[in-house]
């Protein structure tokens, strides 16, 4: 294989297939030969992230369910930690980036995001679980960019408008992404809670790190 | 036109496949119980004839066909040691999970329903609602399913990796949580519920594939739903079903609850009158309906799945937001009178604003 290869590209449905058949090490055959002409970086990009892309669109439009999206970003999370550790140089560019979930103790969402995130490059604090006050500090505390935030319950995702309009004022700059159950089942309601985004899955928080992440450099 | 009938004849007429003389309105509202009796939530769950009282004045005022002696979902984790968080405006959530190593599950045993306090206030409910409404109108109790219960034990993402990881653990699990649910379900059953709703999300393809769902909830369905000594109804939380519709109606429910993730016209059809439909409005939406959009959105569910019976209105959730507003709760009453009336005639005429042609 060769960098920009068509040949390269041709190997994300055979990732992609051995993540969504939870095949551990067929996925890590598939990305240590990807590593044999690619940089980590670059099989990242051009391997992890578009299968992850393509799982999430995927769990989006209800053909795959949530159990394969959490394994397969568990799995990639865990095969990038092994050539590209946390710190390692040659990771990404980093907003400084963080993720909580809101009032509640259902952790999946946020589980899942943060091990896409990683296996994509990305590094970022893993707050757990706060309330509006605590994240508050936390983001204000660490001089985030961008704040990615899953709620469970239709009450929690409404106080985010608090949790957005005390960040926005303190740090006009900081990004906020939402996401959760109540995000996809009312589509107007990250713009009423003064989100900057809606993550309908997890591929779509790498895009908008991705994006922004651009901006910034 | 057909004979004006109770809540419960309406509501067994439809789940016989049969037209009632109106589509049966399952308005489950639980915390909307607090709010009429000026209370915290906290306060109005911390004893069982306030949400007695709740549940009557709702019926009174929404006119509903059932009542719903749901508290919240981390009643039954309280009996396994677990705790509940209260807030001002919405639901009690559950604690931390219980079950923090996987070694715990090896010598658990299931709780007694009797020793549970939460459990007996829920019991107690029951008996309190059936001494005022006899068998005019159907009691709901809930029961959630052993198979999705260890979201709550576990946490989420632990209890996937459990299912996937140590099928052993899972199988010992799943036996305590049998014997558990079981026992629960019949209790309610025996202090007067009319049926029992089986929460069971994590079977909907929306959080398990077909494949992993066959091995695990179907078979856990299939060994708990015929120890239930009454009839059951099935929801998904708001989670897909379509696909797995057949197999959902093969553990023998009565009922499957649908989301509106989904066309109800496409799953009354795959229904076939083999189980009834409880669905599918948006209840986050609902939140900032007008009441125009609120009788838009009724007629659009009862034309897609009211013929013929074997359909009841409810949200998809299983469960009304705190944040719904009264106009739009009442807007949806209105709009059941107005067209959920047997034979729905004006659906000849009907066109859904949303086809494209």
């Amino acid at each position: 294989m060769q960098p920009g290869s068509p040949v390269v590209d041709a190997q994300v449905p055979l990732f992609r297939e051995a993540l969504e058949s939870l095949d551990r090490v067929g996925a890590e055959r598939v990305l240590s030969a990807a590593q044999s002409v690619l940089t980590p970086l670059e099989a990242v990009e051009r391997l992890v992230v578009p299968a992850l892309t393509q799982i999430g669109d995927a769990w989006a439009e209800g053909c795959l369910a949530l159990s394969q999206v959490y394994m397969s970003g568990r799995y990639c999370e865990e095969l990038v930690e092994q050539f590209l550790p946390a710190g390692a140089p040659t990771r990404k560019h980093q907003p400084r980036s963080a993720i909580a979930v809101l009032a509640d103790y259902h952790l999946l969402g946020k589980r899942i995001v943060y091990s896409v995130l990683r296996a994509s490059g990305f590094e970022l604090f893993d707050y757990g679980r706060l309330d509006v006050d605590e994240l508050v500090e936390r983001a204000l505390g660490d001089q985030l960019d961008v704040l990615l935030v899953s709620v469970l319950i239709l009450p929690s995702a409404l106080r985010m408008r608090d949790v957005c309009a005390r960040l926005k004022s303190a740090r006009p700059g900081l990004r906020v992404i939402v996401g959760g159950a109540p995000f996809l089942f009312d589509d107007q309601l990250w713009r009423e809670v003064g989100a900057d985004a809606m993550g309908r899955s997890a591929a779509d928080a790498v895009a908008f790190v991705a994006r922004w992440t651009g901006e910034s450099t | 036109m057909n004979t004006a009938m109770n809540s419960m004849q309406r509501t067994l007429t439809a789940l016989g496949q049969q037209e009632p003389d109106r589509v049966p309105l399952f308005l489950l509202t639980t915390v909307h119980g607090a709010k009429e009796l000026g209370l915290t939530i906290e306060e109005y769950f911390a004893r069982a004839d306030h949400v007695v009282e709740g549940q009557l004045r709702l019926l009174r005022k929404y006119q509903g066909d059932c009542l719903y002696a749901f508290y919240y979902a981390s009643i039954e984790t309280e009996a396994w040691g677990g705790t509940t968080l209260y807030s001002p405006d919405g639901p009690p959530l559950c604690g931390p999970p219980i079950i923090c190593r996987a070694e715990q599950i090896d010598g658990l045993q299931p709780p007694a329903v009797q020793t549970a306090a939460g459990l007996n206030r829920v019991l107690e409910t029951i008996r309190g609602l059936k001494a005022r409404v006899g068998d005019t109108v159907p009691i709901i109790g809930v029961a959630i399913s052993p198979f999705s219960l260890p979201i709550m034990q576990l946490g989420f993402d632990s209890y996937l990796e459990l299912i996937y990881e140590q099928p052993n653990r899972f199988a010992c699990l799943m036996r305590a949580n049998v014997a558990f649910t079981v026992e629960w379900a019949n209790a309610q059953l025996a202090a007067g519920a009319t049926a029992i709703c089986y929460f069971d999300p994590l079977s909907s393809t929306t959080n398990v594939p077909r494949e992993l769902y066959l091995q695990t909830g179907w078979q856990i369905a299939r060994q708990t739903l015929p120890r239930i000594h009454g009839p059951t109804a099935t929801h998904l939380a708001s989670g897909r079903c379509l696909s797995i519709l057949d197999d959902v109606v093969a553990t023998g429910t009565a009922v499957v609850g649908v989301s509106s993730l989904e066309d109800l016209a496409q799953l009354k059809a795959a229904a076939a009158g083999r189980v009834s439909l409880l669905g599918n409005l948006n209840g986050i939406e609902m939140r900032r309906w007008t009441p125009a959009q609120a009788e838009q959105q009724v007629r659009r569910a009862i034309a897609k799945a009211g013929s013929g019976g074997g359909f009841l209105l409810s949200d998809n959730h299983g469960e009304i937001p705190w944040a719904v507003p009264d106009d739009v709760l009442l807007a949806i009453r209105e709009a059941v009178d107005r067209w959920g009336r047997y034979p729905l005639d004006w659906l000849d005429d009907w066109n859904d604003p949303r086809d494209p042609d």
